[in-house]
């Protein structure tokens, strides 16, 4: 018997079609779980092997996640020689990823690096003179995500975990000196105790299964770079996204002389914001450097936001420059200062940018307006609130991501999952514990679940357990009569 | 006519060095499996002998006794024959962490053990000194193990000059091997309690490529019991229904009147004396260069590394019936005399104690039990098995289990047979042994409860029901006995199924009884097994309403039904564990297996392995330094070295 795991297996850098795949003997009870048939009273369960099967995937609440194809296959006759399902999807990284967590939720374990070639290796189905090259894979994979796992874990959820994990060997190591030297130590009042760090273990827990959630885990999060010409009100944009000052703002030209990063919430992620300099050439040294920096952070980034002041029409001359930066990066406009007499309007601009990068429609940027001012109108002259411009921005932001027009690493997502999973696995298991203090049930069957608590949040800081707790009750507890 | 003797005397099967507790288990299981055995002691009057406290069991300990006394083994049974008080341990605490401990009557249960051995069939007994062990260069194939040797067991030569000639050495030499006795500034080279120490055996090991290291304990003094003022110490009783440790005992022949242990405490005095006079203990001013435990701290430790303790426990036990001594459980040291003497009279109802024995503390030279096969055989000398103190670990109780299944061993070996390999998920036998061979450690290794990961599979309660099997396989255990095994997991197993059948309603009787129990009344039905999951009830609470039972059960049946069933789902999941685990475990890896042909492996993780040599793949992944990726190429490249060597995995 194996059990089940499950992968994104296409690479999210391509925009498109993604692909999870899950392997083992609940492979296909699992997917059945999430999987909402086009054809009423179909199941997967039973499902021809070899066969596709059009429907949708839900989330908790029954809800759409996405339109997909579902392909079954039985072992031996796949990949893996396991019973095998493929979900194909909508691209975008945010489907992508709850669609694989869906799964995980459905009883499937996010695969370790290279499990899938492992698998099918051991099952017999790669050829015996690829071993060398499955092993090297399974060494750089999961060196690989070794290094991820430690990089993105930031200094502060670290420090959390750690001081979580010391807690909890503290007692637990209470716990086994109590029952191995009974006679020196009491264990009358360790249920209270053990629920009070079982509560204070879940806030913190709680805490961070949010921010893995929402990506805050990952160091890298989405680049965001603003762009646009000096004076185009770019640090007064930042500023407002960001609800707060942050970047001086001034009137003359080329204040902001450095990239100022800042990252803020949208939904599930988290975005990166460069503010940078003004693109224009210039003879002054220290903005020169601005305008380098502008260059390399357009390069950068995974959305690239463009801000031209709506009193000036942007001459051919700098539209072209801003496709130089933008090339086909996802990019949004922004026609900034909206609440003063406009030049122009969007039409204009995206009729000349058109003419200019060549661009089919479908590819050209969205523009939305900008204003400081609270209230401004729109092109037809009716009045538009600045929060529900926001609202549409963000919107848009949004779904570039949902559907995949905006792409992030693989490995960053991957590693935020799986320190969400031992971080879930850790609260499942901090849970249990208060289940049996409440059950009444003896204290020797607390140990196991403590233990499991402290394993999984070892996993998450990349630490092995060893004889951790042997140490611990010797070291913290006069044992021995 | 005359005729000249020759320096050989006689042909055994297996020669045993060493009469403490692993090489009488050792012996007694090699000669009741109808070998031809000899047993040396360097004094007949040490055999079995309880050199350190005077029990046997406690936590996790008990665990073991129960396991012995599964597989066929004697320290049950002896200490059921011999002890002066027993309790049960942490009963409130959860069924996988009760443990019996006894207090010995010690010269009784030396008395009795030897009586043992000297009735046996097929043993002798020898004092004497051996020297030297035989062996014969030459690389053989195991036929059963197919393990590797480079070398081969052919006899023992003893200190007179006289060759035994055998085909299996168990080495059980416990404290013995160049012991050094520390008592301050006085040192003595002799073995445990002044007996003489063995000073040739380790250059004769060593010589035949065997890795030694010196490890260090200690032991407390003995107090004169007249000189003992009792009324300031706490009396500690022992329990009013005592359960044997032996599954064949009668628990009637054990209801016996019981002695008492007394608990008195250190003080800070007791502290000041100590911490004045650290300049005089052989440890704290480096004389001793052994690695002591951590679990069993001298007093000296406890106070140096627990300063903000006020006052620690000491409990005066009895060493015997009819014996003037008193054991000063908890106050081990290796301090001079006159210091000794000062700090334990500040203790209440010590005043005016005089010693009778010193306390003291011991070096003595043993084995890094790294070398070892988990069947106890050294890895490179056919026949060679090693056991208790000497494998590094400490307690009678792990020196006995290590005795009976090297006993085992050897004697599977000589017949032929199959070896017994208990594994981390079926007995604390197997956590200990794969613990010593797998991990290293440095101190003397002690049993814990915490150092089973399937512990609460792993119950004293139902050691018979784990490991009878084993011990009827290797021929320990009677037809007879392992019939009646059989018989008693049917009626558990029935009584199971019966109280899950069982439904009661929420009648007047049901609804009654439930309130009287104040537990919630019933709304729907439910049945006798859900009721026994309830904290207040049990399977012997619910009686009153189940009408059905019938009364043949027994206690120890009735037991293991009230488990099984309360703790279902706790249990449940570690047997689901297991059974991850026996994956990795069941893969082995092959005899002389060459880890530099494998790729990818990182060099930490292959000079380990190389080192250990594990038998399997799960044993490989609890090397410290070897990784889970580590562990997936190395499946991977066993894979293709059995598919290309077409040698079959056994899965």
């Amino acid at each position: 018997m194996s059990d089940t795991i499950a992968a994104i297996s296409t690479g999210l850098t391509e925009a498109g079609i993604s692909m999870i795949r899950v392997s083992g003997d609940n492979s296909i009870e699992i997917t059945d779980k999430v999987f909402r048939p086009g054809k009423k009273g179909m199941s997967l369960k039973n499902a021809e092997s070899h066969t596709i099967h059009y429907g949708h995937i839900l989330d908790e609440e029954g809800n759409v996640l996405d339109e997909v194809m579902v392909s079954v296959m039985k072992g031996p006759r796949s990949y893996t020689k396991e019973d095998v399902t493929e979900i194909s999807c909508h691209g975008g990284i945010l489907v992508t990823r709850r669609i694989l967590e869906r799964i995980l939720q459905s009883g499937a374990r996010l695969s370790e690096p290279g499990e899938f070639t492992k698998r099918a290796f051991l099952n017999g189905r790669i050829d015996l003179t690829q071993a060398e090259s499955v092993m090297s894979l399974i060494r750089s994979t999961s060196d690989l995500a070794a290094k991820n796992a430690l990089s993105q874990l930031k200094g502060s959820l670290r420090d959390k975990v750690i001081s979580l994990r010391k807690e909890l060997i503290y007692e637990i190591a209470y716990l086994e000196s109590a029952l191995d030297d009974p006679e020196n130590y009491d264990l009358s009042d360790f249920g209270d105790r053990c629920t009070d760090l079982c509560d204070r273990t879940l806030l913190t827990l709680n805490e961070l299964i949010a921010s893995a959630e929402n990506g805050r885990l990952m160091q890298d999060g989405i680049k965001v770079c603003i762009l646009g010409k000096p004076n185009a009100g770019k640090s007064s944009f930042l500023n407002f996204l960001l609800e707060e000052e942050r970047a001086i703002v001034t009137d003359i030209p080329g204040t902001t002389r450095d990239t100022v990063e800042s990252t803020m919430r949208l939904g599930d992620l988290t975005l990166r914001l460069m503010d940078t300099a003004g693109l224009r050439e210039t003879e002054d040294v220290i903005e020169q450097i601005g305008v380098e920096r502008a260059r390399e952070a357009a390069k950068n980034a995974d959305l690239i936001l463009y801000l031209m002041d709506s009193a000036v029409m942007p001459s051919e001359e700098e539209l072209r420059q801003a496709f130089d930066l933008i090339e086909e990066k996802p990019c949004i406009f922004l026609m900034s200062k909206a609440d003063t007499e406009r030049a122009f309007e969007k039409e204009h601009l995206l009729s000349s940018y058109k003419e200019i990068s060549g661009l089919s429609e479908d590819k050209l940027p969205t523009v939305f307006l900008f204003s400081s001012k609270q209230e401004f109108t729109d092109e037809t002259g009716a009045k538009i609130e600045l929060r529900q411009e926001r609202h549409q921005l963000e919107k848009k932001i949004m779904e570039m991501f949902w559907h995949g027009d905006v792409t992030m690493s693989e490995k960053i997502v991957i590693t935020n999952m799986r320190q969400k999973q031992h971080l879930v696995a850790a609260a499942e298991s901090v849970k249990a514990v208060k289940q049996t203090i409440e059950d009444e049930m003896p204290e020797d069957l607390l140990a196991g679940d403590l233990m499991s608590a402290y394993t999984e949040l070892g996993l998450i800081i990349g630490e092995e357990v060893e004889d951790d707790l042997v140490n611990e009750i010797f070291s913290k507890f006069c044992m021995g009569k | 006519m005359e005729q000249k003797t020759i320096k050989q005397i006689t042909e055994y099967d297996i020669c045993v060095i060493g009469a403490g507790h692993a090489g009488c288990e050792a012996a007694l299981a090699c000669s009741r499996l109808g070998l031809k055995t000899i047993i040396f002691t360097v004094s007949v009057e040490s055999i079995a002998m309880m050199p350190c406290n005077p029990h046997i069991g406690g936590s996790s300990k008990g665990h073991l006794v129960r396991e012995i006394d599964a597989l066929g083994g004697e320290m049950g049974k002896n200490i059921d024959k011999t002890f002066l008080q027993s309790k049960m341990l942490n009963v409130s605490k959860g069924p996988a962490v009760h443990s019996l401990r006894c207090q010995a009557d010690k010269s009784e249960y030396s008395r009795s053990m030897r009586k043992i051995l000297e009735s046996q069939e097929n043993l002798t007994i020898k004092q004497g000194e051996v020297v030297e062990i035989l062996t014969e260069d030459g690389e053989i194939t195991d036929p059963i193990s197919r393990e590797i040797f480079t070398k081969k067991i052919t006899g023992v030569k003893t200190l007179t000059g006289i060759t035994y000639s055998c085909k299996a050495v168990i080495v059980a030499t416990g404290t013995y091997l160049n012991a050094r006795c520390l008592c301050g500034e006085a040192i003595t080279y002799t073995g445990p309690n002044g007996l003489m120490a063995a000073t040739h055996l380790s250059k004769a090991l060593s010589d035949l490529g065997v890795e030694l290291r010196r490890f260090k304990t200690g032991t407390p003094a003995r107090m004169d019991k007249s000189s003992i003022d009792f009324s300031k110490m706490e009396e500690q009783f022992g329990d009013p229904k005592v359960v044997p440790f032996s599954f064949s005992t009668d628990p009637a022949t054990v209801q016996i009147p019981q002695e008492s242990c007394w608990l008195t405490y250190t003080n800070e005095t007791t502290h000041d004396i100590i911490r004045a006079n650290l300049d005089r203990s052989p440890i704290y001013a480096g004389v001793i260069e052994g690695t002591g435990p951590r679990y069993c701290p001298s007093i000296e430790d406890k106070v140096v590394k627990f300063p903000d303790k006020i006052r620690h426990q000491v409990f005066i036990e009895p060493e015997g019936k009819d014996c003037g001594e008193m054991y000063v459980d908890g106050m081990s040291s290796s301090m001079p005399e006159d210091v000794q003497l000062a700090m334990y009279r500040t203790v209440p109802g010590l005043e005016n104690c005089r010693i009778v024995r010193n306390a003291y503390a011991i070096e003595y030279d043993c084995l890094a039990p790294g070398q070892l096969h988990l069947s106890l055989e050294v890895k490179h000398i056919h026949g060679l098995f090693c056991a208790g103190q000497f494998n590094g670990s400490s307690g009678y109780e792990e020196a006995a289990a290590q005795g009976l299944m090297a006993g085992i061993n050897a004697s599977m070996e000589i017949l032929g047979k199959e070896q017994l390999i208990l594994d981390r998920s079926e007995a604390y036998i197997g956590v200990l042994i794969d613990d010593l061979v797998t991990k290293e450690s440095f101190e003397p290794y002690r049993m814990m409860t915490s150092r089973a990961e399937y512990r609460l599979l792993l119950r004293q309660d139902n050691a018979d029901l784990r490991l009878r099997k084993f011990g009827h396989r290797v021929g320990l255990i009677s037809d007879e006995e392992y019939k009646a095994l059989c018989e008693k997991e049917e009626h558990i197993r029935s009584e199971i199924e019966r109280l899950k059948n069982t439904f009661v309603g929420a009648g007047k009787e049901v609804t009654e009884f439930l309130i009287s129990r104040e537990t919630t009344p019933l709304h729907t039905g439910a049945s006798l097994a859900d009721l026994i999951c309830r904290p207040e009830l049990s399977y012997e609470a619910i009686a009153p309403i189940d009408h059905e039972r019938i009364e043949f059960l027994t206690e120890a049946e009735k037991e293991q039904v009230n488990i099984s069933i309360k703790y279902e789902g706790y249990i449940e999941r570690q047997f689901r564990q297991v059974e991850q685990f026996k994956k990795l475990e069941n893969r082995r890896i092959p005899a002389g297996f060459d880890y530099e042909q494998v790729p990818s492996l990182r060099i930490e993780a292959r000079q380990k392995l190389i080192k250990f040599m594990p038998e399997n793949i799960g044993q490989a992944s609890r090397i410290s330094g070897v990784s889970p990726a580590d562990i997936s190429v190395l499946l991977i490249y066993l894979e293709q070295y059995q598919k290309t060597n077409g040698s079959s995995k056994k899965d």
